[in-house]
C-alpha cells in the first residue's frame, strides 16, 4: 500500500474517521461559541452586543440542527444510530453524545429561542395568511397568550434557561474534547486539556462566525453596520483567542519539554505530514495573523473602514485556523503508527459518503437553514414585522 | 391561578416532552433486544451466535481417530508436534464427510521451504537449510514429511 | 516449549463432553460448555517462532477474514546494537507468506512476534463502545456483536494494538474472536492449530491443570505495552524490550 512510512500495524494503514469526523467537532464548535456569544448580552449584561443576540441565537440553532449528519453519514450502519439513544454504554464518552445533543437542542436552544420569539410568532400567526400561518400557528403550540405578565414569565424563565445553557454549551463541546482527550492509546490525544483547549477554541471559533455573520448579513441587508457593537465582539475575540492560544501553546511546551516515548514519532510527523495544516495553516496564518490584526485594533485608533476589513480577515482566518486545529487533532491522530514506527497517509475521497463534496455541501447547509430561519423568525423584528403586517392588512 | 394561566404556555412545551419521553420508552420496550443485559451491557445471543459458527480446521485428534498410523510414524519422528492440518490445511469438510473431500498432495518443494529456508532471523536451534541444499531433488526423496530425519527413510 | 496441546485439549473440562460432536462433524451441537469455568488467554513463545506465517493463513481460512486486513499477523524485528530503542518492523502481507530470507553477515538481532487481539480484562476498546457491541465475554474473551455495531471506529482508534479494523463489506468493527466458535467446542484456536512449533499455545487461566501456571511460573513472561494497563492477557515468553 502506498503513502506508508516506516512501519505501521497492518491494520492501521486505513485510516477510519475521515473529514466528517473533522467537521464534526467543527460544526459543534460553532454551537457553543454562539450561544456563549448570545449568553454575553443576557447573563452578563453586555449591552453592546444585543445587536447579534437572536442572530446569535440561530447560528446556533442551524449548525446544532447540522452538527449529527456528519457523524451519521460516516456511520457503517446509520439505520443503527438509535442504538445510541436505546442501549447507551455508560463508559462511552460518545455514548452521552446523543442525550448531550438532545438536551442541548431542545430544553436549551429550541425553548430559547421559543421563549425569545413567542411575542413574534403569536403575533404572526394571527397576521399571517396560508401556509406560513399555519407554520406559526403549530409554532405557538396553541397559546396564544402574550399578556405582559406572560411575556415577563418568558423573560424570567429565559434567563434561567441561559444561565443553564451557558455549561451546557461547555459540556456540549468540553464532551466532544474528551471523546479524544480521554483515548489513552493514542499520544496525540490523550490530554486533559483537550476538552479544555476544545472549549476555547469553539468559543473563538463561534464569536468569529457570528461576527462575520453580523458584518454579512447587514451589508446583505443594506443597513449600516453597528460599530459599538462589532468592536465588542473584536475585543471579547481577542481575549478568547489570546487565552485558547496560550492553552495551546501549554500543552505544546509540556509534550516538548517532557518529550516521552511518543514524542520523536509525533514531532517528525509535525514537521512533515502535519507541517502545512498545523504550522502554516493553524498556527500562523490561522492564529498569529489573527491575533496580530486584532491587537492591532486593539491599541490604535482606526478609522472605521479599516476596522471593518481588520474584522473580517481576522474573522475569516480565524475561522480557518480553529478548523486547521480540528483537522490536525482528528487526521493528525491517525497518521502516526501506534508502534511510533511510521507514517501512513489520509487520501481524501472526492464524491463519496465520506469525501470533499459531502463535507462542502454538510458546511453550507447550516447557512442555508440559517437563511430559512431568518425569513421566518427575523432577528430584526421591527421594520420587517409592522411591513409584512401593513400587506396582510 | 393567575401565574398558571400566564404560564400556560410553558407547560405545553412541557408537555411535548412528556409526550416525547413516554413515545421513547414505548419505542425502546419494542426495538432494545430480549438477551441485551443478560450478561453485561451486551445483546447475550451475541456469545451464542458466534460460538455456533462453523469451524474449517478440524483438530488434529479428528485425524489420528481415521489415521492411527500415519499419527504412529509421526509420533516417533521430530514432527511429532506437527499438527496435520499445519502442512495439510483446513480439513473439516474432509471429516465430516471424508467421502466428498480429499485433501490436496501437497508440494513439498514450496511447503518444506516455509519453515526451514534458512534465515537468521529463525531460531539458531530450528533446523534450516541452504537454497543450494540438494537443489531440485524434491525434499521427500530423502526425507519422509511424517518422520523427516534422513536414516527414518525417505518416502516408500 | 513442553506443553503438548494434546494434553491441553484432554484437560479442557469440556472437551470431553464436546469431542463426540466434533468427530461426528457436528462440533455446533456440542453441549455443556460453562462460561464461568474459564478464562481463556494465549502465551507466545517468542524463541519458538520462526516466522512461516501458518497462523495468519489459518486465520484467514477459519474466520474469512477480507483481504489486506488481519486478525493475527506477524512481525519481524531488526533491533541493532547501536539503536535498541528505534527498531526496523516488517510485516509483509501480515507475514502470511513468511518473511524475506536474512542473510546472516547482517548485524544486529532479528526475532519474529506474532500479534493478535490481547482479549485485555479492562479493555479499552468495550470501554468506548457507545452501544454496548463489543463486549468480554465472562470466559474473558473479547467480541464483537456485528448485528448490533454502528460501525463508528471509536473502538478501532481505542485498541493501543491495532488489533481492529473496519470490515470492508460488513462495514462493523471486526477483530480476533479467539476463536471462539472453536474452544467452545473443545478445540482449540485456527492459529495454535497450524503452529509448527507450539510458539502459539491456548490457555485456560481459571483451570488449575493448564500447564500455563507452571510456565508463568518458571519464565519472563511480559505483556504488550504494561504501561497502559489494558490488563492484556496474550503473555510473551522472552519478549524483547523494543517491541512496541
Amino acid at each position: 500500500m502506498s503513502g506508508v512510512e516506516g512501519y505501521m500495524y497492518p491494520n492501521e494503514i486505513t485510516l477510519y474517521w475521515s473529514i466528517l469526523i473533522v467537521l464534526y467537532p467543527y460544526i459543534t464548535g460553532l454551537v457553543a461559541g454562539a450561544f456563549i456569544l448570545a449568553s454575553l448580552e443576557r447573563i452578563f449584561h453586555v449591552e453592546a452586543v444585543k445587536p447579534t443576540y437572536r442572530l446569535a441565537l440561530l447560528t446556533a440553532l442551524s449548525f446544532l440542527l447540522v452538527a449529527p449528519l456528519p457523524l451519521q453519514f460516516h456511520l457503517g450502519h446509520p439505520e443503527r444510530s438509535f442504538e445510541m439513544y436505546f442501549t447507551p454504554h455508560d463508559t462511552s464518552a460518545m455514548a452521552m453524545f446523543g442525550y448531550v445533543y438532545l438536551w442541548y437542542l431542545m430544553a436549551v436552544l429550541v425553548f430559547e429561542i421559543w421563549l425569545d420569539y413567542r411575542r413574534d410568532i403569536v403575533l404572526r400567526s394571527q397576521r399571517r395568511k396560508g401556509m406560513l400561518r399555519w407554520i406559526y400557528k403549530i409554532m405557538t403550540l396553541g397559546s396564544s397568550n402574550i399578556s405582559v405578565r406572560s411575556l415577563h414569565i418568558d423573560e424570567r424563565v429565559g434567563w434561567v434557561v441561559t444561565l443553564i445553557g451557558i455549561p451546557s454549551a461547555f459540556l456540549l463541546h468540553g464532551y466532544v474534547g474528551f471523546i479524544f482527550g480521554s483515548v489513552k492509546a493514542n499520544p496525540w490525544w490523550s490530554s486533559p486539556m483537550m476538552p479544555v483547549v476544545f472549549i476555547f477554541s469553539a468559543m473563538v471559533s463561534g464569536i468569529a462566525c457570528v461576527m462575520v455573520l453580523y458584518m454579512a448579513v447587514t451589508r446583505l441587508r443594506r443597513k449600516t453596520i453597528d460599530m459599538q457593537c462589532v468592536d465588542t465582539i473584536a475585543r471579547y475575540l481577542f481575549y478568547t483567542f489570546i487565552i485558547d492560544f496560550s492553552l495551546e501553546m501549554l500543552d505544546l511546551a509540556h509534550r516538548v519539554y517532557e518529550a516521552d516515548e511518543s514524542f520523536r514519532s509525533l514531532d517528525f510527523m509535525v514537521h512533515t505530514k502535519l507541517f502545512f495544516s498545523q504550522i502554516v495553516l493553524q498556527i500562523y496564518v490561522g492564529t498569529l495573523v489573527p491575533l496580530l490584526l486584532l491587537a492591532i485594533t486593539q491599541v490604535t485608533k482606526l478609522p472605521e473602514i479599516v476596522r471593518k476589513r481588520l474584522y473580517a480577515i481576522a474573522g475569516g482566518l480565524t475561522l480557518i485556523g480553529i478548523f486547521a486545529m480540528r483537522w490536525n487533532v482528528v487526521i493528525g491522530g491517525q497518521l502516526f503508527s501506534k508502534s511510533f514506527l511510521g507514517y501512513t497517509t489520509y487520501k481524501m475521497a472526492l464524491a463519496t459518503r465520506e469525501g470533499l463534496l459531502m463535507s462542502i455541501a454538510l458546511t453550507l447547509l447550516p447557512l442555508g437553514i440559517l437563511w430559512v430561519l431568518v425569513k421566518l423568525l427575523p432577528p430584526w423584528p421591527e421594520e420587517n414585522g409592522t411591513k409584512a403586517a401593513g400587506m396582510s392588512i | 391561578m393567575r401565574v398558571f394561566k400566564d404560564a400556560g404556555h410553558l407547560f405545553r412545551f412541557a408537555g411535548l416532552f412528556l409526550v416525547a419521553f413516554l413515545l421513547f420508552l414505548l419505542v425502546r420496550g419494542r426495538v432494545v433486544p430480549k438477551s441485551f443485559g443478560e450478561y453485561g451491557h451486551y445483546r447475550g445471543n451475541a456469545i451464542r451466535d458466534i460460538a455456533a459458527l462453523p469451524v474449517r480446521f478440524a483438530g488434529h485428534q479428528a485425524c489420528a481417530t481415521c489415521h492411527a498410523d500415519v499419527e504412529e510414524v509421526k509420533q516417533k519422528g521430530k514432527h511429532a508436534g506437527v499438527n496435520c492440518e499445519a502442512c495439510h490445511g483446513p480439513l473439516a469438510k474432509h471429516t465430516d464427510d471424508p467421502g466428498t473431500l480429499t485433501p490436496p498432495k501437497l508440494d513439498t518443494a514450496a511447503l518444506c521451504v516455509r519453515c526451514h529456508a534458512a534465515s537468521a532471523a529463525r531460531p539458531r536451534n530450528f533446523p534450516q537449510i541452504a537454497e543450494d541444499h540438494f537443489g531440485g531433488v524434491a525434499c521427500e526423496t530423502c526425507h519422509q514429511p511424517h518422520s523427516p530425519a534422513v536414516d527414518a527413510g525417505g518416502a516408500q | 516449549m513442553t506443553i503438548s496441546r494434546r494434553h491441553l485439549l484432554i484437560m479442557l473440562p469440556a472437551a470431553a463432553v464436546a469431542w463426540k460432536y466434533v468427530l461426528a462433524g457436528t462440533p455446533e451441537s456440542a453441549p455443556n460448555y460453562r462460561k464461568s469455568e474459564h478464562w481463556w488467554s494465549m502465551l507466545i513463545d517468542i524463541p519458538e517462532c520462526i516466522g512461516c506465517g501458518n497462523c495468519v493463513r489459518a486465520c484467514q481460512a477459519e474466520n474469512d477474514v477480507p483481504d489486506g486486513f488481519f486478525r493475527t499477523w506477524v512481525e519481524m524485528y531488526h533491533v541493532s546494537d547501536e539503536n535498541m530503542v528505534n527498531p526496523v518492523v516488517i510485516s509483509p502481507d501480515g507475514g502470511k507468506e513468511g518473511f524475506p530470507a536474512v542473510a546472516k553477515e547482517d548485524e544486529g538481532k532479528y526475532f519474529f512476534v506474532p500479534k493478535l487481539c490481547n482479549h485485555c480484562a479492562d479493555s479499552p476498546c468495550t470501554q468506548v463502545c457507545p452501544v454496548g457491541a463489543t463486549f468480554i465475554t465472562p470466559d474473558g474473551v473479547v467480541l464483537i456483536d456485528q448485528t448490533y455495531c454502528l460501525g463508528c471506529a471509536y473502538c478501532v482508534q481505542a485498541c493501543p494494538y491495532g488489533c481492529r479494523y473496519i470490515h470492508p463489506e460488513k462495514k462493523v468493527a471486526d477483530k480476533c474472536t479467539l476463536c471462539y466458535h472453536r474452544i467452545t467446542k473443545g478445540l482449540t484456536t485456527a492459529c495454535c492449530e497450524s503452529c509448527p512449533t507450539g510458539a502459539r499455545q491456548l490457555a485456560d487461566l481459571k483451570n488449575p491443570n493448564d500447564p500455563i501456571h507452571e510456565f508463568l511460573k518458571t519464565h519472563s513472561v511480559q505483556v504488550l505495552k504494561p504501561q497502559l494497563a489494558t490488563g492484556a492477557k496474550v503473555f510473551y515468553n522472552a519478549l524483547d524490550g523494543s517491541v512496541r
